[in-house]
């Protein structure tokens, strides 16, 4: 692989070492044939399949989209953004785990001892929060664009009802984390939240009991909406979104042109 | 004719053999193009006209105008059974289109397979008499017309749809926009911290507390409803609707000019919750009153450390 472009010695050496680092055993047993990280990647139809079929990739997306759908102006990219806000909050929600004790009042001042005592725990804490907001609006972004697109309509109904569901799961991610920093802010504006359960007809009082974990907000509250925010929604969350992704492809993809 | 299995011809081949007394091998031979056709006397039909149905699909032929095409004949029967029109307009509309274009009567000529494979008799005003069949005694001649409609067999269609690789037209633009959102996101928490108050304080309720700001807008509909109403009817009934939108909207364009309605209903709601949640957001104060927030200053803790 010497290079023919007469750049010579130094860049030619590189390449070379490239190519064989690239060709190694070890580099091939990672990177499966056709990927383009493969020594030797030529770019022809056939290794661009190669790419998406040998790829964890596959399970998401299909060998070929139709070239409507590629378009940056017909899907802006939400459900992928709103689901690459999931991987980013699922990031910084665990590294934040790591300074967190859901306990009164140890919880505030986890969060306090973030800013002054973690390295970049204010900036993954900011993250995290902002991202949650980010979601929230992407997914409901998302969901307007796709009625507007008119992406609901047969075979795609299904996929619509879980998306609905996927926007009120995320709306109760957002809202479970609203609680945990425990100050005026989080139990207030949880306060008022989690009392408009309380209006549901006959069982109010029940719901009531079962959102706050007792008959008024305390640590017990903090530790059932900690574990509901960092192990069941999201368990709950990732069933709906493999159903979303699986059906999006079985329906056939992006829909449109309009 | 190499298409046609090898079971239809062996059956057609053995029908021919039978009426005009001959060996099924030979005719088999000869229906293959491996011998050259007897020429026998008995053999009134046209070269090329088999009595076995080619699978090739009817609708190559029909949407044509009955006009000769080409080919030299047409087969006035099998196109009225295409078309529903009467056979005997559409011959009269055949002749006089041909003498129009100052070709030979279409009808006449030997019917050319086309799409549809259609074994006839010759027409009777062929000039020269064809001999009769040397048909043995006791065997009837069969003769086969057969319309295969497109769709009967197998309907091969291959809709040209334009489509690209994933990789790397679509996974680039997705890393593109990735990447966008993390910088933008990078960006706002470098430079703005979240929000963090006192500490939780039972006996201190601020004034005004509110909601996070998704949930503004019932927030802001318990101030006009009784709180079943705003916190509980409002919220259901919304939810289960917008889950039922596939099932009301049965239209089935997808065309913006052919669903207004749909979009101007569901419009009206997304801008209805919109000004509730920024009403709710700015234009309340202690106490949920209204205010101007030029006036009066912002009553919105998550928005508290941007402000600042």
């Amino acid at each position: 692989m010497a290079d023919g472009n007469g750049n010579g010695g130094l860049t030619g050496l590189l390449n070379d070492l490239s190519e064989q680092f690239r060709s190694s055993q070890v580099w091939t047993s990672i990177f499966r044939p056709g990927s383009p990280f493969r020594g030797g990647y030529s770019d022809s139809p056939r290794n661009r399949s190669y790419v998406v079929m040998n790829n964890v990739m596959y399970h998401l997306h299909p060998v070929k989209v139709k070239r409507h759908g590629v378009r940056l102006s017909y899907t802006l990219c939400l459900g992928g953004l709103s689901f690459f806000l999931f991987v980013v909050l699922t990031i910084t929600g665990i590294f934040l785990m790591f300074y967190y004790r859901p306990t009164s009042p140890q919880a505030y001042l986890d969060i306090q001892a973030l800013a002054t005592d973690v390295a970049f725990g204010q900036f993954v804490r900011n993250m995290h929060r902002w991202g949650a907001h980010l979601m929230v609006l992407t997914v409901f972004l998302h969901m307007t664009r796709v009625f507007y697109h008119g992406a609901y309509k047969p075979p795609r109904e299904f996929n619509w009802v879980v998306g609905v569901i996927l926007l009120l799961l995320t709306l109760l991610l957002s809202f479970s984390g609203y609680l945990l920093p425990w100050d005026q802010l989080a139990l207030w504006a949880f306060t008022v939240g989690s009392t408009m359960g309380s209006y549901a007809p006959v069982f109010g009082d029940s719901v009531s009991f079962a959102l706050i974990g007792g008959v008024q907000i305390s640590a017990d509250t903090l530790l059932r909406w900690y574990v509901l925010h960092v192990l069941f929604l999201p368990f709950i969350i990732v069933l709906f979104m493999s159903v979303h992704f699986w059906r999006v492809r079985k329906d056939g993809g992006v829909s449109g042109p309009l | 004719m190499a298409d046609i299995p090898e079971d239809i011809l062996r059956r057609s081949a053995e029908a021919r053999a039978r009426a005009e007394g001959r060996p099924v091998e030979e005719v088999l031979a000869e229906m293959t193009g491996e011998a050259p056709a007897a020429s026998s006397p008995a053999e009134p039909a046209p070269a090329g006209t088999e009595p076995a149905p080619a699978p090739a699909p009817a609708e190559t032929a029909p949407a044509a105008p009955p006009v000769a095409s080409g080919n030299g004949g047409i087969d006035v029967a099998a196109l009225s059974v295409e078309t529903g029109v009467p056979e005997a307009i559409l011959l009269r509309a055949t002749r006089a289109r041909a003498k129009h274009d100052g070709l030979p009567d279409p009808t006449i000529a030997a019917p050319a397979g086309g799409g549809t494979a259609v074994a006839t008799a010759p027409p009777p005003t062929t000039t020269a008499p064809a001999p009769a069949p040397a048909v043995p005694e006791g065997v009837r001649t069969q003769r086969l017309l057969t319309v295969v409609k497109a769709g009967a067999i197998q309907q091969v269609k291959s809709e040209p749809t334009d489509k690209v690789s994933v990789w790397p037209h679509l996974l680039a633009i997705e890393f593109v926009a990735l990447l966008v959102i993390l910088v933008v996101l990078t960006a706002v928490s470098i430079f703005v911290d979240a929000p963090l108050l006192e500490f939780a304080n039972f006996n201190e309720q601020p004034n005004p507390s509110k909601a996070p700001w998704y949930f503004l807008g019932l927030q802001e509909l318990l101030a006009y409803f009784d709180p079943m109403v705003a916190g509980v009817f409002i919220p259901t009934f919304g939810l289960i609707a917008l889950m039922f939108i596939p099932y009301i909207d049965r239209n089935p364009s997808i065309r913006p000019s052919d669903r207004k309605l749909a979009i101007m209903i569901f419009t009206f709601f997304i801008v209805a919750a919109a000004i509730l949640t920024i009403f709710g957001s700015f234009f309340r104060g202690p106490g949920f009153n209204f205010v101007f927030p030029w006036r009066d200053g912002i009553f919105f803790d998550d928005l508290l450390t941007i402000l600042d």
